[in-house]
């Protein structure tokens, strides 16, 4: 009951199915960085064309700096800067996380939830090709919103220490690194409601007590001491140094690095496909 | 010899799939238990089972999906989860919950697909053929069951890969979509590409399938061509035209008895002795208490005794179907369950 079809017959329309000159190559990839670029190009426009992810990096982030700046609700020590000084590294830092943490963590959650991953895996794009593609999305990501923000606090007077441009940006990547790992970790180990809920509630917990907005310092009692520990706090600690006094605090850049590895190594550990 | 760079013969090509021994764990529990199968190039081959019976495990298995625990797995001669890379540019792969992003357009999605190939199917050409022009620019989210599967298809075959595994192709289709996708997948085999694709749908298997491999509680527990299979035994000989009856009523009828007055009826083989079943030209069994199976030359004569020996037992018989068989009775014969 063998029913290898007829060999030769199989061989020869395979030849032609893999020689068909007409059509060019075939079986073969399109090259690595066309792979990437076009997976970003997919990840960024997903992002930015979903309300809900628009409203946590792009309308909450702006409405966070206009109602600190514009309004005295919030009582800051601002250390003798101008409020607009003082809140948009905040502000940036804020972004970053709701970026590289919040949003990416529920699009990952979701798309391994309706097997986007295991699909786009099996592509030539694979898993490397779709971590590349995600990383870069929420870096493209970044990029509106430094704009967007940048944009309305200069109206709004900022003046940043430009000494500190170089800094600030080691620090949103290093943020970037450490909430994007956390993001997986979450994405790759719990259930997708599970996630929405978890990333949205850490980012507002981390908002209010975390170091983003209000310098651990200023935190009422052992939160204090906690904030500066968590990434959320050197990553505002590291942004606050950098464009208002021109220098990040190397134990800021510290924590970020810690947090990192850590976080990098146990998404690797148990990020689940399924 | 008239080998690829990658260095194997294209002349004499290994089997699209070729799995052997392959066992697969969940919590200690095996899902996959020694399952070998082997897909030709060019054919299309069914994994038919119910839910739960381990076809997508093997299936994923064979896509990269997931690490086999034990057994073998060749993909065109190559290892799935080792070569990858090699293999991922020649493996098409639609999965049974769809894959595709809610929030993207589904003519968007295929185009995304495609971009990661070198030289990808027209995407025109495909969108035209599933019928996707439609709802090109609606996204995913809102489409429906059929039109997601169209589109999943669409993006398995979009790199014009070398083998194509279909998991549950027609779930959700309306039959309209069903003859478009089978007919694309007879178009694939007529160009040399190996078909697997996993179904619990009978007439899936039937009417595209070369090659059966019923599997349940992770085994295979038949397999062969379908037209083999169809035919089940060698009563198949008895003038080419088995049929099955399946008959439900009381249980416990009297098989033997039953058997006898058919085959009377028949008058095959006369002078047979009385208790060989090989010679018999009807076989008569009870997969499931009720539900009877009678295969043989279903004459309208034949229809009559049956009856007649019914009525003579006192016994009303709540249903008397005939028909040829199906790869339900197979299953049906194999395990005493439906598939459904």
């Amino acid at each position: 009951m063998s029913t290898t079809p007829d060999d030769a017959a199989v061989a020869a329309a395979y030849q032609a199915h893999t020689e068909n000159s007409a059509d060019g190559p075939h079986g073969e990839a399109s090259p690595a960085w066309r792979r990437v670029v076009a997976q970003t190009g997919f990840e960024t426009r997903m992002i930015l064309r979903n309300g809900e992810q628009l409203l946590v990096t792009i309308v909450l982030p702006v409405m966070l700096l206009l109602g600190l700046v514009l309004t005295s609700f919030v009582d800051l020590d601002t250390g003798g800067a101008s409020r607009v000084d003082f809140v948009t590294p905040g502000v940036l830092a804020l972004a970053v996380m709701s970026t590289a943490f919040t949003s990416q963590a529920i699009a990952t959650a979701f798309d391994r939830r309706n097997g986007v991953l295991r699909l786009m895996s099996t592509t030539p794009l694979g898993r490397g090709g779709l971590l590349a593609g995600k990383v870069l999305g929420v870096l493209a990501v970044e990029v509106v919103q430094v704009v967007v923000i940048t944009l309305v606090a200069l109206a709004l007077g900022w003046s940043p220490d430009l000494t500190g441009l170089p800094g600030a940006l080691l620090a949103m990547l290093l943020g970037t690194a450490a909430f994007t790992s956390l993001a997986m970790l979450l994405a790759g180990t719990l259930r997708a409601e599970g996630v929405l809920a978890v990333a949205n509630l850490v980012l507002v917990l981390l908002t209010v007590g975390g170091g983003v907005l209000v310098p651990a310092a200023q935190l009422p009692g052992a939160l204090e001491h906690v904030a500066v520990l968590l990434p959320s706090g050197a990553l505002g600690e590291a942004m606050r140094g950098a464009l208002l006094d021109g220098s990040v605090p190397a134990f800021s850049v510290v924590v970020l690095l810690a947090w990192t590895a850590a976080l990098g190594w146990g998404a690797g550990k148990l990020f689940r496909w399924h | 010899m008239d080998t690829g760079p990658d260095g194997y013969d294209r002349r004499v090509p290994d089997p699209a799939v070729l799995v052997r021994d392959l066992v697969k764990r969940y919590d200690g529990r095996a899902v996959v238990d020694r399952v070998d199968l082997v897909a030709e190039r060019g054919a299309v081959t069914a994994v038919l089972g119910p839910n739960g019976a381990g076809k997508t495990t093997t299936v994923e298995c064979c896509e990269g999906l997931r690490s086999p625990d034990a057994g073998e797995i060749r993909v065109l001669g190559l290892d799935p989860v080792d070569d990858a890379r090699d293999l991922r540019p020649r493996v098409g792969v639609m999965l049974q919950d769809g894959g595709l992003p809610t929030g993207v357009r589904a003519g968007e999605m295929l185009r995304h697909v495609a971009s990661m190939y070198a030289a990808p199917r027209d995407v025109g050409e495909l969108t035209e053929r599933l019928g996707l022009g439609s709802f090109a620019r609606t996204t995913v989210r809102r489409l429906s069951g059929g039109q997601r599967q169209r589109l999943a298809l669409a993006a398995a075959v979009v790199g014009r890969p070398d083998v194509v595994f279909l998991d549950e192709p027609s779930a959700g289709m309306d039959p309209q979509s069903r003859h478009a996708v089978w007919d694309l997948v007879r178009e694939l085999r007529a160009n040399g590409v190996g078909i697997v694709l996993t179904t619990h749908l009978m007439d899936e298997a039937e009417d595209l399938a070369d090659h059966v491999y019923v599997v349940d509680h992770g085994r295979v527990i038949a397999s062969g061509t379908t037209r083999a299979l169809l035919a089940g035994d060698d009563r198949r000989e008895s003038g080419g035209s088995a049929r099955t009856v399946r008959v439900e009523a009381e249980p416990g009828l009297d098989l033997a008895a039953l058997r006898r007055v058919l085959d009377d009826l028949t008058g095959a083989l006369p002078n047979r002795p009385a208790d060989t079943l090989t010679d018999a030209a009807w076989s008569v069994s009870e997969p499931t208490p009720g539900s009877y199976a009678l295969v043989g030359p279903a004459t309208p004569r034949a229809l009559a005794v049956l009856t007649t020996w019914l009525a003579d037992r006192d016994v009303l018989a709540s249903r008397v179907t005939v028909g040829t068989r199906t790869l339900e009775d197979v299953f049906l014969d194999l395990t005493g369950r439906h598939l459904r």
